[in-house]
């Protein structure tokens, strides 16, 4: 694992954070929709932090799918629901809401599984290297064109 | 009889993201280390090798038919049940499912982790 990797596992938690935020933010403006007023979603997507919100899903559907290039879903998935924490944590210091007993318990839960999985190996299956894969390819080709 | 469409909606919403997760780990890993790629060969092919993969695109169709289904699950339930239920039975689908289809070795550290995060993700958002 290289530090670039682990800025990658940060913007999973990150960008799947702040997106789902800054949703959650949008509609608030927007209210209630339902299958019989479905208009209201072209209203959502003209609201400046819904556009903002997508924009930062794409960020992490990007990461995510990098981390999955290279690492076990059965690691990505535990160690970047550390952004459930970060959430909670924007929840009571930025929005001032109110984190009950209950929810800090299970911030702890969490936390513990993603020291759990982090300490372990990022791969335990043999990905495709590339290079090994391109020779072979340039090969083929190289028959072909002979 | 609603909560019985609840829970069937909330099975339906696990097993389709759960799809989904493995097979989009499963074309990333023949796409390969995307970064490498990237060094490599520049951004656009990597993209269009993402793309190329049927396993991608079907990853694709499972999620969008997993987002969908949350939207219906939530139209019988309470958000309050069915997005924390159905985001820890998701964990712990993924494990089981990563297992068998993908061949990770799920070791004890990684089902603690699993379970762990599936309890805290149920405590977070009840």
């Amino acid at each position: 694992m290289t530090f670039q990797k682990y800025l990658v596992l940060v913007g999973v938690a990150l960008f799947a954070s702040a997106g789902d935020s800054l949703l959650s933010r949008g509609m608030k403006d927007i209210g209630g929709v339902s299958l019989h007023n479905l208009s209201a979603l072209i209203a959502a997507v003209r609201n400046p932090w819904v556009v903002l919100g997508i924009l930062f899903l794409i960020a992490f559907f990007a990461a995510y799918m990098s981390a999955l290039s290279w690492a076990d879903l059965t690691y990505v998935l535990p160690a970047t629901s550390i952004g459930y924490v970060v959430l909670a944590l924007i929840a009571k210091f930025v929005l001032h809401e109110q984190v009950t007993m209950l929810r800090w318990v299970g911030i702890l839960l969490i936390s513990a599984g993603v020291s759990f999985v982090a300490g372990g190996p990022a791969l335990t299956t043999r990905p495709a290297d590339p290079a090994v894969e391109d020779e072979a390819l340039q090969a083929v080709h190289a028959r072909s064109h002979s | 009889m609603n909560h019985l469409y609840t829970w069937a909606g909330i099975l339906v919403i696990v097993i389709t993201s759960v799809t989904g997760d493995v097979l989009l780990s499963h074309a990333m890993k023949s796409v390969g280390d995307v970064g490498e790629r990237y060094r490599r060969t520049g951004l656009v092919p990597v993209i269009g090798r993402i793309l190329g993969n049927p396993y991608f695109v079907l990853g694709i169709v499972a999620m969008a038919a997993a987002f969908f289904s949350l939207l219906f699950a939530l139209s019988w339930g309470d958000v309050s049940l069915v997005a924390p239920a159905s985001a820890s039975l998701t964990f712990v689908g993924n494990a089981v499912a990563a297992r068998m289809f993908l061949h990770e070795r799920v070791d004890r550290r990684r089902w603690m982790a699993a379970g762990l995060v599936a309890c805290g993700v149920a405590l977070l958002a009840g």
